[in-house]
């Protein structure tokens, strides 16, 4: 990046990491943010970029993506993501993370999660420091809970003493088993298979224990339910190290999207009631919500166009989750820097990566984003590998116009 | 024979459907159609000569990906005396366990020009997903936990021999209803046919917000049968559970059983149900499943012949160009 020419954004919406928004300039060098504020201007020499009067924020920062899908990534705003260890085979050794890390670069950096225990099988703790030196930036449980609870407490004490995150899947797989939908009308009028939304508290609940009793951070990756965000609510008021995250699915839709057996709906934790839908609204306006991630899992015909009960969870989402974000800030529920907060500065932190904001020494990981730019979703038209949308023929609003990673333009448009 | 209970239009609008998925999504004069068009193959069917060539030259294939006795049977003798070619098409026989996947077999069938497709399938909207994709009709003979509309409808049709209307008629369904299809095709059924539906079961076999289907729930048997005009008893689908749902089969008769003692705290002239196949000695007692004059089981099992015929020439009449219908 050094032989590259610094680079000025000029005439834009600065989201600045002290939530004040002011117009504007940017300027890089080597990769980093260099100056910023109303009277940076650009040097002879420097390539010059006018964001036309649009925001200038940080690149997102995806928090648990199961692909890497660079094009869905970059269409996005996406700068990084923190790769799942559910991979094939999964991130549960040094050489597959040391691998995954560079597997993005230069233009996309992914930070591979360590899978917590061996195969994900959730028995025997994984070799996490070596993985961690390998470039594993957090520890994750995978697509699913520890059920055993003496794994979960060593794993925490573990990670805390190495001064890693866990982020985990909240759902207790005893009351979980194989069920696809939460319990309510809309899963006993189709007749799947369906767990209460309670799975989820009872889950957090436990790992609110024993991450207090191992002193260890820990991350729950989607708090769905009201009853669950209610204990992350209490845990966190607490002063405990206890964040949690979301996926825009469940503040846009509810169980009513499973009508008709929608395998694009088909995700996991499943679809809630409306009630919870609702919650994870308020959670999101009063800061219980710490991180809006896409959960970005891209599923073919092969695993979605199959019967309900045999299709596999999940979809993509790292182009819906600016425009889906930017709704909430229409709406009220949160600030435009609060916004990028969300899906930027906090995932960030909890990864422990210098990005995520903009400020002097940052990496220069910019998005030039319209946030009321219309478009529509079109499964069959994504950048992503697979158009598994439940937003599909959906008008959004908001959309990344440029897209800078380490000072280096990825997207232009 | 048009009843008097519901008015429905002449020719296809009484019944605007391509295929039979479910009863979820059926008026009651559609369902109540089905049911006068079955009468005429009742009477037929008694008869010596159980033929009548209406789909002579039309292809009709059984898929079943779920084993199946009486239902298959039921679809087969009843395509077979309207006279259409039938085949049966098994699972244990079919490239489905060589990694086929659902949408290849649906298109195969398809390209074989079967002019009704009959589909039974362990998953919950199997059979919408074929649906979609097939030209010819598609009777849903049963997916996963979701509809089984022809045994509502033969159920249905079963009562209506006995008891005339549905209105104000209170039906207790007792059972596994978590994992009944039945279940839920006669909940939408009797409820949209205006009867008063009960449905008991120990809560673990209770599928949630089932009250919000408009029917009344308990888990007091006893209760449940209190004036009740007809008792329907499920059976008690253990290859469906997943985990521990009763502590024992005996334990469940000793709670949900239908004995004889029970069954006197129905009204007099209750009848009695079950889809088949019955564990006798568990949900329903030999004596009371052979109960003369009030149980219903083998006419159960006539109904289906006749409702399925029914079924098959409604939903071919417009590809056989039947006035009305084409």
């Amino acid at each position: 990046m050094s032989n590259q020419a610094p680079l000025t954004v000029t005439n834009g919406k600065l989201i600045l990491a002290d939530g004040t928004i002011v117009h504007g300039a940017l300027r890089c060098e080597g990769g980093f943010i260099t100056a910023i504020g109303a009277d940076v201007t650009a040097q002879p020499g420097d390539t010059v970029h006018d964001a036309g009067g649009h925001l200038i924020a940080p690149g997102l920062v995806d928090l648990g993506v199961f692909a890497i899908d660079k094009p869905a990534f970059h269409f996005g705003g996406v700068t990084r993501a923190a790769l799942m260890p559910d991979q094939n085979p999964p991130l549960d050794v040094p050489a597959r993370v040391r691998f995954a890390a560079q597997s993005g670069k230069p233009d996309f950096w992914v930070h591979p999660l360590a899978a917590a225990t061996q195969g994900l099988e959730g028995k025997s703790l994984a070799e996490i420091a070596l993985m961690r030196d390998a470039g594993a930036k957090a520890v994750a449980t995978g697509r699913h809970w520890i059920g055993d609870s003496g794994t979960m407490l060593r794993l925490l004490q573990y990670t805390g003493m190495l001064g890693m995150v866990v982020m985990t899947h909240s759902e207790d797989a005893g009351i979980v088993g194989k069920a696809v939908a939460t319990a309510g009308e809309m899963a006993t009028r189709l007749g799947l298979p369906s767990a209460p939304a309670e799975a989820e508290a009872l889950a957090i609940a436990r790992d609110i224990a024993l991450a207090e009793l191992a002193n260890a951070p820990i991350h729950f990756r989607k708090v769905t339910t009201a009853k669950g965000l209610d204990l992350v609510r209490g845990a966190k008021a607490r002063g405990l190290k206890v964040t949690a995250g979301v996926t825009p699915a469940y503040f846009m839709l509810s169980d009513l999207a499973l009508a008709g057996f929608r395998t694009y709906a088909h995700l996991s934790p499943p679809l809630r009631s409306e009630d919870d839908r609702k919650a994870v609204i308020a959670a999101i306006g009063d800061g219980t919500i710490d991180v809006i991630a896409s959960g970005h899992d891209p599923r073919g015909p092969e695993d979605k166009r199959l019967p309900f009960s045999d299709s596999a969870p999940g979809m993509a989402g790292a182009e819906t989750l600016l425009p889906h974000t930017m709704n909430l800030v229409r709406d009220g529920v949160i600030s435009m820097s609060r916004a990028f907060e969300l899906v930027a500065t906090n995932p960030a932190r909890l990864l422990g990566v210098n990005a995520g904001k903009l400020e002097v020494g940052a990496e220069a990981d910019i998005a030039v984003v319209a946030p009321d730019r219309p478009w529509i979703v079109d499964s069959s038209k994504m950048a992503a590998v697979a158009g598994n949308t439940p937003f599909d023929k959906q008008p959004v609003q908001g959309r990344a116009v440029a897209l800078f990673k380490g000072g280096v333009a990825v997207l232009q448009k | 024979m048009t009843s008097p209970e519901y008015i429905y239009p002449e020719g296809a609008l009484a019944f605007p459907h391509r295929g039979l998925v479910g009863i979820g999504g059926l008026a009651p004069h559609e369902i109540w159609f089905l049911l006068d068009e079955a009468q005429q193959w009742v009477e037929l069917n008694r008869g010596t000569q159980k033929r009548r060539d209406l789909l002579s030259g039309l292809t009709i294939i059984n898929a079943f990906f779920e084993n199946s006795t009486r239902t298959l049977l039921s679809f087969e003798i009843a395509g077979k005396r309207l006279g259409a070619d039938v085949v049966n098409m098994a699972v244990a026989n079919s490239s489905v366990k060589k990694g086929e996947t659902l949408i290849d077999t649906a298109m195969t069938l398809n390209a074989m020009r079967a002019d009704a497709i009959v589909i039974r399938h362990a998953s919950s909207g199997a059979v919408q997903l074929i649906a979609d994709l097939v030209d010819c009709p598609v009777l849903n003979a049963g997916d996963g936990q979701h509809e089984h509309p022809t045994q509502a409808l033969l159920d249905a049709l079963t009562i209506r021999q006995a008891k005339r209307a549905f209105n104000g008629l209170r039906v207790t369904i007792c059972g596994d209803i978590l994992h009944s299809r039945v279940a839920r095709s006669n909940i939408l059924s009797l409820a949209s046919l205006g009867a008063e539906v009960r449905v008991c079961a120990p809560p673990a076999l209770m599928p949630a917000d089932i009250e919000r289907m408009n029917v009344k729930v308990f888990h007091d048997f006893d209760a449940a049968l209190k004036g009740a005009d007809v008792v329907m008893m499920l059976r008690l689908q253990l290859e469906r559970m997943e985990g521990q749902f009763i502590p024992s089969p005996r334990e469940y008769r000793h709670l949900y059983g239908l004995t004889l003692d029970r069954l006197a705290k129905a009204e007099p002239d209750a009848l009695v149900m079950h889809p088949g196949p019955m564990n006798r000695g568990i949900e329903i007692d030999s004596n009371v499943a052979d109960l003369v004059g009030r149980s219903q089981i083998t006419t159960q099992v006539e109904m289906g012949v006749a409702m399925r015929m029914a079924c098959l020439d409604v939903l071919t009449r417009k590809a056989r160009n039947v006035e009305g219908w084409a």
